[in-house]
């Protein structure tokens, strides 16, 4: 299980907790963060559960697939160095404490 | 106090409206009400990754009930419908009670079409809607992996062919029975029929065509064969019936709404009652050309869901984005944008065998749908330039070397 800091896209602060085997976007979406759409429901097909990782924790997270950097090519809000999908995102343990943010445009 | 806004159906769709509600800054009281005993949850890894690898329910929740209420939404679970008062403006439940209503959202999905032959409704004959039909198709294919029975799905469509995915995914043989002479022939070009055939006999999947079901067997009330009126017989340990869903118009229509193989709504979602809208499965959308458009998706759903919150609240929000969907089997995604119906040439981009190819479908030269297979950024691009409307020629389209943003990025 791992703690992680979702900052909403007005701002807010929402810490939520990500059981073992979950993705960052199950976990933010059933706990109510704002910001996520998600509407592929995880399957990497729709670019809307798209963050931005703090770079701090950045090379502590596995690469993206080939899938997900194309996904990523076609975000809706800005593409920045620290962009995710949160759909492929499984924070384990050791990632205790990861902060993301998620942009105010999703489509 | 105000009577709520009340959404019957707490899906996709119903969430959607009630939570876009609130996004649009509506203070009243809103009810959304759910005939399933789960909250709002994810229907599309039921026939997918969930299928191959059941997982705990909670991971296919849209949204928790502890964030709902968060919302000031009321969400009551194990809730049935049975008539709508629109003259008094009340809801009968099942069990007898009335609730009233100030305004109404209809968002009550869809129903199987059921197997109409004899043995149609023997144990062991599953359709594929809810959490529970999942969990019981899981349960059939790993009774059928420990016995070394087959399974025999019912129809080559999407859904039909993730469930003979998730067989192979247990090394559970399978057959499809298809009454057309292709796969999907509903939504795709013959080319893509074609690739998806071979990807599934690749993986050991059988199929016939122009097979028509003549009645099933059974033995001790559970199916044992399906018999086809070519005399052939199927045993098997589980059959699976992909054979489409109906919009769940039913109280819709007995109060009276119009109604044409689902709930007529406009581009905002506006049914033939003021006071009450419709979005998702349950929906027939007229359009400007003032035929009907039934759509099957998550994009549906929310995005008329959007459309009808909004038309709730006085706003207009039309929903006319060209239409996606997608579909996992194996190690191939395939995604749908916008609609094929009536094209008269389709071109192909990219490797047919592998495959990692796209079909753009053409109407009097003009772009009216992108299928993909493994092709994730033509399919994003094709939602632009659908949406777009830009000028493609089918030259283009086929050649590799043309850059398919371009079009998008200066508007032609």
């Amino acid at each position: 299980m791992a703690h992680v800091t979702c900052i909403e896209p007005g701002g807010r602060e929402v810490v939520i907790e990500v059981a073992s085997g979950w993705s960052l976007m199950q976990a933010a979406r059933t706990q109510g963060v704002e910001g996520i759409l998600a509407e592929c429901g995880g399957a990497c097909a729709c670019a809307t559960c798209h963050c931005y990782v703090d770079e701090a924790w950045l090379g502590q997270l596995p690469p993206p697939s080939a899938a997900e950097a194309q996904m990523l090519d076609n975000v809706a809000d800005e593409r920045l160095p620290g962009s995710r999908l949160s759909c492929q995102l499984r924070p384990g343990p050791e990632h205790d404490g990861l902060r993301v943010t998620f942009p105010a445009r999703q489509i | 106090m105000t009577d709520p806004i009340i959404v019957v159906g707490a899906g996709q769709a119903g969430l959607q409206v009630a939570e876009s509600l609130r996004q649009e800054k509506h203070e009243g009281p809103i009810l959304l009400l759910g005939a399933e005993p789960h909250p709002p949850y994810n229907r599309p890894p039921l026939s997918k990754k969930w299928l191959q690898e059941p997982g705990e329910f909670n991971a296919l929740l849209i949204r928790g009930s502890d964030a709902i209420a968060r919302k000031n939404i009321e969400l009551r679970t194990g809730v049935t419908v049975s008539a709508i008062d629109r003259a008094a403006r009340r809801l009968h439940l099942v069990d007898g009670s009335k609730l009233a209503y100030s305004k109404l959202a209809l968002a009550t999905g869809a129903r199987l079409r059921r197997l109409p032959v004899l043995g149609g409704d023997l144990a062991g004959v599953l359709g594929l809607r809810s959490l529970e039909d999942a969990a019981a198709i899981a349960a059939g294919l790993d009774s059928c992996r420990a016995r070394g029975l087959p399974v025999v799905v019912i129809g080559g469509g999407f859904i039909g062919l993730e469930v003979a995915a998730a067989a192979r995914k247990r090394d559970v043989a399978v057959t499809v029975l298809e009454g057309l002479p292709r796969l999907m022939s509903r939504v795709v070009a013959p080319i893509v029929s074609q690739a998806a055939e071979r990807l599934h006999r690749s993986h050991g999947v059988g199929f016939v065509f122009e097979a028509r079901v003549a009645g099933l067997a059974g033995d001790g009330g559970h199916v044992r064969a399906v018999h086809t009126a070519d005399g052939r017989e199927f045993p098997a340990g589980l059959v699976v019936t992909g054979i489409g869903i109906d919009a769940e118009d039913s109280l819709a229509s007995a109060a009276g709404i119009a109604c044409e193989r689902g709930i007529i709504v406009d581009d905002c979602a506006r049914t033939s009652d003021p006071l009450i809208v419709a979005a998702g499965d349950c929906c027939a959308r007229r359009r400007a050309d003032g035929s009907l458009l039934r759509l099957e998706s998550v994009q549906n759903a929310s995005e008329q869901g959007k459309a009808a919150a909004a038309s709730l609240l006085g706003l207009e929000k039309p929903f006319t984005a060209a239409p996606w969907f997608w579909s996992d089997q194996y190690d191939v995604k395939f995604q749908m944008a916008g609609l094929s119906a009536g094209y008269d040439q389709v071109v192909t981009r990219g490797d047919l065998d592998k495959p990692a190819f796209s079909a753009y479908y053409f109407k009097a030269g003009k772009l009216v749908a992108v299928d993909s297979l493994n092709r994730i950024p033509d399919h994003m691009l094709a939602r632009k330039l659908l949406d777009k409307a830009v000028a493609l020629s089918p030259g283009q389209a086929a050649d590799e070397g043309f850059d398919l943003g371009s079009p998008v990025r200066v508007p032609a």
